[in-house]
């Protein structure tokens, strides 16, 4: 459950950004999460009311921006949508496509009052 | 206050101290309870695109500049529980304890037991009792090597709690994340756990003296490995066999060499 500590991290961004920024509450979260990141959004879900309670983003509702996984076949140059990291090409099955998109986990933007 | 990161943490989680996993929470902002003035708040977007991790990875990055510096050789070792990470260390140590200095630091949910094994051949461990948290972070690491005060040119070892899925996300500035898998776990664990296999630049597969008693292929195992991480490397040996580590340990010896 990593999940927990992803979001205490996101929880002490929330508090920089607030001083930074002077707000008091956060009303939403958006997340930015990649399909080849190692995330469970479900497990995400599950703890983000938990981490949250108590803070400035009590009740704030929590936003994910699933971005699917892409990467470019280093035999034949595709680009193609991958699920796993470990999928092959789908144009030549070639496997070791390297990844260019799907690993993040990002904060992109937060409603605040 | 810590020579890496300059915070004033005198709390951390080494030392068998338990800690839960609030290690640097530097207070939860109170709620304000004032709700006939939230009419007149306006609510409005903030654009923040930062990474989730980026706390972690400016610490790792600090701990990187610092191995830099130092000339420290840094491995983070991950692996399942059982997979006898403390094992291959404990007999890499006695095999090259003379020719380098070495330093441990051990990641583990409770107890103390691995670092008193590292301890116990004479080499310099400290244990961080991780508490509920799944992982090593890159904080716990910049205040280890304080604690420990590593010297220049040393080989650091690093070993991860056993677990081969949270870890994998967390950079702590080590120079190669280094995978162990054995033989008596299933041979197409890098496919179940890619993250890992994709994150580690050498897999260790180890207990190779016990192959003719289990069902492991390791010929699927190292293709199952390269799909995830075409650039991987492998090394087969048995931690307990002494004869089978040279080339773990020139490995290692060569990649110190190219520090200095």
């Amino acid at each position: 459950m990593h999940e927990i500590s992803l979001l205490e991290s996101v929880l002490e961004t929330l508090e920089t950004q607030a001083k930074q920024q002077n707000f008091t509450q956060v009303k939403q979260i958006s997340l930015e999460i990649g399909a080849l990141s190692c995330v469970a959004v479900d497990a995400l879900r599950f703890g983000f009311d938990v981490v949250m309670k108590n803070s400035l983003a009590e009740n704030a509702e929590l936003v994910i921006i699933e971005v699917p996984g892409r990467g470019q076949c280093s035999r034949c140059g595709t680009i193609v949508e991958l699920e796993t990291l470990h999928d092959p090409c789908s144009e030549c099955g070639a496997f070791g496509v390297t990844v260019t998109q799907g690993e993040q986990m990002r904060i992109k933007e937060l409603k605040v009052v | 206050m810590c020579g890496i990161c300059g915070c004033s943490d005198t709390q951390s989680k080494a030392k068998g101290l338990f800690k839960p996993t609030q290690l640097h929470h530097h207070g939860v902002m109170s709620l304000h309870r004032h709700d006939h003035h939230h009419e007149t708040h306006t609510e409005r977007m903030i654009q923040v695109e930062q990474d989730i991790l980026a706390k972690n990875n400016s610490y790792a990055g600090q701990n990187r500049q610092y191995f830099q510096q130092h000339k420290i050789f840094a491995l983070n070792f991950v692996s399942s529980p059982g997979a006898g990470k403390t094992t291959l260390l404990v007999e890499t140590i006695n095999l090259l304890k003379t020719q380098m200095n070495i330093a441990v630091i051990e990641g583990d949910q409770q107890t103390e037991h691995d670092a008193d094994r590292i301890r116990a051949t004479g080499t310099k461990a400290l244990q961080i009792n991780t508490g509920k948290a799944c992982h090593l972070d890159a904080h716990d690491i910049g205040h280890a090597v304080t604690d420990l005060q590593v010297a220049d040119g040393s080989f650091l070892a690093i070993e991860n709690v056993g677990n081969l899925v949270c870890p994998s996300s967390f950079d702590l500035g080590e120079a190669h994340k280094v995978v162990v898998l054995s033989v008596t776990e299933g041979d197409d664990k890098p496919l179940k756990y890619p993250d890992m296999f994709h994150a580690a630049d050498l897999m260790i597969i180890n207990k190779m003296d016990l192959l003719p008693y289990v069902n492991f292929d390791v010929n699927r195992c190292i293709e199952f490995a390269k799909r995830v991480n075409p650039k991987i490397g492998v090394l087969q040996l048995s931690a307990t066999k002494q004869e089978t580590l040279t080339e773990w340990t020139t490995w290692i010896t060569n990649q110190m060499r190219s520090l200095a």
